[in-house]
């Protein structure tokens, strides 16, 4: 044990922070900086301008777009769902408009969200975080969330005031009222989700009148407790811990892309000025903390592009709010691209160059993924064919010793009218064919199968051959299927087993 | 060495009264969010004491309010199991089993209902898919049948099996030529060279020539003039390449000097009236059926 204790400098007496009161100012290194710390909420004032309008305006596209699109109607003839989109699990077939998906064509899927992820790239590489600070839906429902708390709670300072205040009726009144108008739009949305899934008008009929599934019931509730929690509570939190977007879409930067940024060279030094010419010594800042107010992740965008900039450009408009009262140029905070900063800070020309190495890849990749996509939809067969040998048998040895292999095979009709295909054996000389049930031919005809509208048709197979036609153990066997009216055929290779050679005498 | 309890000054928070070489340990309380969640399971635990199966005794446990256990979890299964395949059941056993065969809907359930039952009760002698198996284990796919391969011949071998106890059991038995010294060592040489030439793979033709009289006389009533077989009689046919116990000369003579009688079981004895029947039909469509 030691001798002494240290006397300890008492630290300097905590400064008394009230709940969402910003911490004060401390000039802080990298090696000061807590690994933990807790989330100061953030209060994100009302703003009055061209981005917010934007927003808006990006906002009332997406909802009405993710709230109307599960009702359009597409009418598909007799027996199909005529809904526009939809995917449905039980059929199971996704039904975009024209268009209809089976599970073995998921890849149309995958091909999408590649075209997403690449013309995020881009969008990013010329225009920042335009998905992130727009048309995310993170973005969109939180802004919808914090209209409503405005809506009920007032602007900033009153809701910073309505939480430091103890409980009142009037309060609780308030709250109250915020999260069930947060309920009920996290409802809607968990709801709209599932009519993606559904037939729309069954199934809203189906959930007030307590009939539908209890996965309907589960999924709706999952997607509504996400909604609420992800728009109403967590927030900016999302994007700056839960999403991987943000940490890697720097890469995608560069000086020429077009960022929201500050004009360090003409705000500073910023100080509480007044006029419309800053006094000797100050820069155009006046410090007033309005961009600061204003943004939704409560970042000071003065301190540079940062990991929790979404790029939405409300603090562009909140400086110029503050900008036009004062009198001072506008677009203290702009969107910008790292060049031109440096070019105005110099007084050199400035310009945008939007096609750079960068761009023309990213713009390349998707044109090229796209003409894929295209080019496999437009290709699009409406049949195909999977045959299953048996493997147990391997063969059967019948009685006057030919040679007997057993095939499932499934006719995958994709068109939405009953079709007779046409079937085929090639590869083996005098083989016979048989379908259970159905017919058999030798001799290189056919048999007739018949295939329902817009379905999996699954028929017995099985093939004989004299041993003197085996050459080898595993012969290549070709089976054929062709629809003489409409010109489809499909071939599978498949093979088919004798005894081993070494075996026959 | 325990100190005071006293208030940190830099983080506000109490200490725990500890102290290591000057260091003191903070006594934060549990995240809320924490330890509402172990009060929540604490409360969880009870309740499920109360209503499950939950301590054990020297003989037995306490069985719960519920009264639920495993064992009548899975018997209600089954059950529902059993009521919902009641219908599609019934249909089947009121069922011809030669309508059962034209029936699409009916031989759908046929060939996943067929297929479970084959492979719980058949495939352990006749192999997975009826492939068979060496030593008297029949195929069932192929077109060779010893008693029949018509939708109600197979029906009525699987209802009521082979050389079994059963009064409906199919039987015949092949006398045992060489051990009860009804026909001598060259006799029987001949005669299996003579069932051999009847598929063409006999290697003495002398042998087997004289061997047709002692065909004609032993083994014709039952496996018919020209090995074409009976089946009535349940006399295999011995004039194709298909073999139960062996195509080669020493098997032959092996089966006429010691006979082969195999068995096999009364299904109807063990399982319902429409499992049978699933299981004749699905042994029909197996490949071989007639």
């Amino acid at each position: 044990m030691h001798g002494q204790i240290d006397t300890v400098e008492k630290p300097p007496a905590k400064p008394s922070a009230g709940k969402g009161a910003k911490p004060a100012p401390v000039a802080m290194t990298a090696d000061d900086l807590p690994l933990y710390a807790n989330r100061v909420k953030v209060y994100p004032k009302a703003v009055k301008g061209l981005y917010r309008n934007l927003k808006w305006a990006v906002l009332a596209f997406c909802l009405t777009l993710y709230y109307v699109m599960p009702w359009v109607r597409w009418d598909r003839g007799p027996g199909a769902p005529d809904q526009a989109l939809l995917i449905d699990m039980g059929a199971p077939r996704a039904y975009f408009f024209w268009i209809e998906i089976w599970p073995q064509e998921v890849y149309f899927i995958t091909g999408l969200l590649v075209l997403g992820a690449i013309g995020l790239f881009l969008v990013t590489s010329l225009f920042g975080r335009l998905w992130c600070g727009y048309a995310c839906p993170q973005t969109v429902w939180t802004d919808l969330f914090m209209m409503v708390e405005r809506w009920i709670e007032g602007d900033r300072g009153a809701r910073m005031r309505l939480d430091q205040s103890p409980m009142s009726a009037g309060k609780l009144a308030r709250k109250t009222a915020k999260h069930g108008v947060w309920f009920l739009i996290a409802l809607a949305t968990g709801g709209a989700w599932v009519l993606y899934f559904n037939d729309a008008p069954t199934f809203v009929v189906e959930f007030f009148t307590g009939q539908a599934t209890v996965q309907q019931y589960f999924f709706v509730g999952l997607f509504t407790a996400s909604t609420y929690l992800l728009a109403g509570w967590a927030r900016e939190q999302v994007c700056t811990y839960m999403c991987p977007w943000p940490r890697f879409q720097a890469a995608m930067l560069d000086t020429q892309s077009m960022v929201v940024t500050y004009e360090k060279w003409r705000g500073e030094p910023r100080g509480k000025t007044k006029g419309a010419v800053p006094p000797d010594g100050f820069g155009d800042c006046i410090d007033c903390g309005q961009c600061v107010a204003a943004c939704p992740t409560g970042i000071d965008i003065r301190d540079g592009l940062q990991l929790e900039c979404i790029g939405c450009g409300l603090c562009i408009d909140a400086c110029n709010e503050i900008m036009t009262k004062v009198g001072r140029p506008l677009n203290l905070v702009r969107f910008d691209t790292e060049a031109n900063q440096l070019a105005r800070a110099c007084g050199q020309s400035t310009g945008w160059k939007p096609v750079r190495p960068r761009t023309l890849i990213y713009a390349g990749v998707l044109t090229v993924v796209a003409a894929v996509m295209l080019t496999a939809l437009l290709l699009r067969t409406t049949l195909e064919v999977n045959v299953l040998r048996d493997r147990a048998p391997l063969y059967v040895t019948l009685s006057d010793g030919d040679i007997r292999n057993g095939y499932t095979l499934k006719i995958l009709n994709k068109r939405r009218e009953a079709l007779t295909f046409q079937l085929s054996v090639t590869g083996i000389e005098g083989a016979r064919l048989v379908v259970q049930d159905v017919g058999e031919t030798a001799g290189g005809g056919t048999v007739p199968l018949a295939a329902a509208p817009d379905k999996v048709e699954t028929f017995r197979v099985f093939v004989i051959a004299p041993p003197a036609a085996l050459a080898q153990e595993s012969n290549p066997i070709d089976f054929v299927v062709e629809e003489p009216l409409s010109g489809d055929r499909d071939a599978y290779d498949a093979v088919f087993v004798g005894p081993h050679k070494t075996q026959r005498k | 060495m325990p100190t005071k309890i006293e208030k940190d000054a830099a983080t506000g928070q109490m200490t725990t009264g500890h102290e290591w070489d000057g260091i003191k340990e903070l006594n934060t309380p549990l995240p809320k969010w924490w330890l509402y969640t172990f009060y929540a399971t604490i409360v969880f635990g009870i309740v499920y004491m109360v209503l499950y199966p939950a301590w054990p005794s020297l003989s037995d446990h306490t069985k719960g309010a519920l009264g639920w256990t495993q064992r009548g979890e899975l018997a209600q299964k089954m059950e529902a199991e059993q009521q919902r395949l009641a219908p599609i059941m019934a249909r089947i056993e009121a069922t011809d089993i030669a309508d059962i065969r034209n029936d699409p809907e009916l031989m759908g359930y046929v060939a996943a209902a067929g297929r479970v039952a084959f492979a719980d009760n058949c495939a352990g002698c006749h192999g997975a898919g009826g492939a068979g198996a060496a030593g008297g284990f029949p195929s069932l796919a192929d077109d060779d049948w010893i008693w029949g391969g018509t939708p109600d011949q197979i029906l009525q071998t699987v209802s009521y099996g082979v050389r079994n106890a059963n009064e409906n059991s199919r039987i015949n038995d092949m006398p045992r030529f060489g051990v009860d010294q009804l026909l001598d060592r060259a006799q029987i040489d001949d005669v299996a060279e003579y069932v051999l030439a009847m598929s063409g793979t006999a290697t003495d033709a002398a042998a087997a020539e004289r061997g047709a009289a002692v065909y004609a006389e032993n083994c014709a009533s039952c496996h018919g003039e020209k090995g074409e077989g009976i089946v009535d009689l349940g006399g295999p046919r011995l004039n194709d390449g298909i073999w139960l116990y062996g195509g080669d000369k020493a098997s032959v003579v092996h089966s006429i000097t010691y006979a082969r009688r195999g068995n096999m079981p009364a299904w109807a004895e063990r399982l319902d009236p429409a499992t049978v029947k699933v299981l004749a039909a699905y042994v029909h469509a197996l490949g071989g059926g007639q």
